[in-house]
């Protein structure tokens, strides 16, 4: 098991550095330059030189990547003589748009992503999961045609009209909630909640239909395996059948999806933050990719990332642990 | 425990621990209703073994299923009476029976690999079937006793065994976990369906010995479920030939297999390769597929099959033939449902059948 984890962690290590270096590349490919973008309209070229000095722009691209690389990890200075600024390991660089540091606006964006998707994930998985279970006991009932019908609605839902169509509900028809505003869970619990229950519900109830479909699916197939079978056969409660036995075999490939759905929302939810006005990663870096703001789409790219490698990595763990023949194969 | 149970356990009931009366069982489907199993009886005293031969389509592991429980009532329709000890499990509750199930009658299954659960360890699995049948006992005492159960029918290191996961073993061994699983209850009713069939030739024998053993030892009711001729005449008492959801022919082993009655037993006889016959010789198959059970042929249902049929210029396809004792020998307990005559079948026997002879 540790020479598994510790094998998927240099994987996922090279994968990282692979992505970092296309993303590098890419960038420069482009016909673009950011000190121009920087510096603003006003500037002559004197200035404009001393902007791409500034930020180390005027150094070959390879020496540029390590020093990008290095400042990750031991931080590096900008510029020289008296524009010379020391930027503390993990360094991630300067903004070209507001200077800020990219890691304070990933600190700043983070969160609000994170709060939209665990509390989201928690919801779909949730009733997703149970509302595919229950119609696949009852096949073939009304609850089952219902459940079918929900979620083929859902399935088909765009974040951007159940959003809106929510925001309208509650917030401007009913009055029942405020506008979606993000507040720190750690300062206001309960604005928290507030500000993400709109978002939660939108993320939720579309894929919770996905999630829906999946283990209904799922779990008709297990309840025809022979193993279920014999439970039945040896007396076990049909509860237990169904928790025990059915459930245990089918949760696999649930978990699979949950895991990358997961990873793959963690590293950004543009479509939700844009109807709910958060600014959260996903907005970030479609903002910065727009601006070619290289410091910021790198962080941003990195960070969606390390987020889909690690998903992989526990998702690859969580198999071992549901699965003994896994768990000797590894 | 419900009083009727007490009884039973301590065999106060008489005739056969297993009656199966006029047993019909249908499924509704979209094309039609399928008639599984039409009209089967049969007995199976304790200490027993029947072998159920035919082939798949036949109506022999829905009779078994049946017997369990299993069929979802929702979706089958069943008549007739099955007494286990007494007790009539046709419209009895879904809850008694399955207080029923695992503990006086149980279950092996053709493919040890895929009816064991992948993810728990054997002896959690037999753990399992005895705890729920015994919720009294402890954790300690049930793993005690899985563990010899796993002795009893032949696992090396069952203390180390217990432990293990299905994948972990090898198929025969997987094969006689589930039978110490089974067992665990001390059962009087098992119930093999095709108990060797996913086994490899060497370990079939084992296993087949191994079951002789046990039935010995707890003296329960076996039923095997078997489309292998080899394997009813190792272990078998009695044999039930089944067709089309009937019964084709019914009589001791040696009477079913060394003088069989219908047709169908011949064809059935004639496709297994003789150990003591002329080694050139061509096995004969039976012509055609098992029927559709929707649209089941009218009269015998064999008879679009039957090289035979009609032979007498008999009802064949339009009356359906009672299960009938033979007359002219002296045979009891043999029944045939078949219109040919009796002495016409036993000439064509003589004639095209016992040449072949089957492996006894």
């Amino acid at each position: 098991m540790l020479r598994f984890l510790i094998q998927r962690t240099l994987r996922a290590i090279v994968t990282i550095v692979a992505i970092s270096m296309v993303t590098f590349a890419l960038f420069f490919i482009l016909p673009a330059n950011p000190a121009q973008t920087m510096c603003g309209r006003n500037c002559d070229a004197k200035q404009i030189q001393q902007t791409l000095v500034n930020l180390g722009l005027d150094q070959p691209i390879p020496t540029q990547y390590t020093s990008f690389v290095k400042g990750i990890f031991v931080g590096r200075d900008y510029g020289s003589g008296e524009f010379l600024r020391h930027c503390n390991a993990p360094c991630l660089g300067y903004s070209y748009r507001s200077n800020e540091k990219v890691t304070d606006i990933l600190a700043r964006t983070l969160p609000v992503t994170v709060s939209v998707v665990t509390g989201a994930a928690v919801l779909w998985v949730l009733f997703g999961v149970s509302l595919g279970m229950l119609s696949a006991l009852r096949r073939g009932t009304v609850f089952d045609k219902a459940s079918i019908g929900v979620s083929l609605v859902g399935a088909s839902m765009q974040v951007y009209f159940f959003g809106l169509l929510l925001l309208m509900i509650f917030v401007y028809g009913l009055k029942l909630l405020p506008y979606p505003q993000y507040v720190s869970l750690w300062v206001d619990p309960v604005g928290w909640i507030k500000a993400m229950i709109l978002p939660w519900t939108t993320l939720a109830f579309l894929n919770a239909a996905l999630y829906a479909r999946l283990s209904r699916a799922q779990m008709l197939e297990t309840l025809s395996e022979d193993f279920v079978r014999t439970a039945r056969a040896k007396g076990v409660p049909r509860r237990a059948v169904y928790l025990r036995h059915a459930l245990r075999a089918a949760i696999n490939p649930i978990v699979t999806v949950a895991g990358l759905d997961i990873g793959a929302a963690l590293a950004g939810t543009v479509i939700t933050e844009t109807v709910f006005s958060l600014t959260g990663l996903g907005k970030t870096a479609v903002t910065a990719a727009t601006q070619l703001n290289l410091p910021v789409v790198l962080a941003t790219v990195l960070l969606a990332a390390v987020f889909i490698v690690v998903a992989n990595i526990i998702v690859d763990g969580l198999y071992a642990v549901i699965d003994p023949r896994v768990r000797l194969g590894a | 425990m419900a009083a009727p149970a007490t009884v039973a356990r301590d065999g106060a009931t008489t005739g056969p621990y297993l009656q199966v009366r006029d047993l019909r069982v249908q499924f509704s489907t979209e094309d039609g209703v399928v008639k599984a199993v039409d009209g089967v009886s049969f007995d199976v005293p304790r200490g027993r073994t029947l072998g159920i031969v035919g082939e798949s389509g036949s109506g022999k592991s829905v009779t078994s299923m049946a017997i369990l429980g299993l069929h979802n009532p929702k979706r089958t329709r069943m008549s007739g009476e099955i007494l286990v000890g007494g007790r009539n499990l046709v419209g009895m509750d879904d809850e008694d029976i399955r207080r029923l199930r695992g503990r006086e009658m149980a279950m092996i299954f053709q493919d040890p690999l895929s009816a064991l659960h992948p993810f728990y360890t054997i002896g959690r699995q037999i753990i399992e079937a005895y705890r729920i049948h015994h919720p009294g006992a402890g954790k300690a005492e049930a793993r005690k006793r899985a563990i010899d159960m796993l002795d009893r029918v032949g696992i090396p290191q069952a203390t180390r065994r217990v432990d293990q996961y299905p994948h972990e073993f090898s198929g025969g061994m997987r094969q006689r976990a589930m039978i110490a699983m089974s067992l665990v209850n001390d059962p009087h009713l098992l119930i093999a369906d095709e108990p060797t069939t996913a086994l490899d030739v060497t370990v079939q024998a084992q296993i087949l010995d191994l079951l002789e053993d046990l039935q010995r030892e707890f003296n329960s009711a076996v039923i095997i479920i078997t489309h292998d001729l080899g394997v009813v005449s190792a272990v078998a008492d009695h044999v039930l030939v089944m067709y089309a959801g009937r019964v084709a022919e019914y009589g001791s082993r040696e009477q079913v297999l060394r003088g069989p009655q219908h047709p169908y037993a011949w064809g059935l006889l004639s496709s297994v390769p003789s150990l003591h016959g002329d080694a050139d010789a061509d096995l004969v198959p039976i012509k055609g597929n098992p029927p559709s059970l929707i649209n089941v042929p009218s009269g015998c249902a064999f008879h679009p099959r039957c090289r035979y049929a009609m032979l007498n210029g008999g009802p064949c396809d339009i009356e359906v033939p009672q299960l009938l004792p033979l007359l002219t020998t002296d045979e009891p307990g043999h029944t045939v449902a078949c219109h040919l005559p009796e002495r016409q079948r036993r000439a064509i026997y003589e004639q095209d059948i016992a040449s072949v002879g089957v492996a006894l």
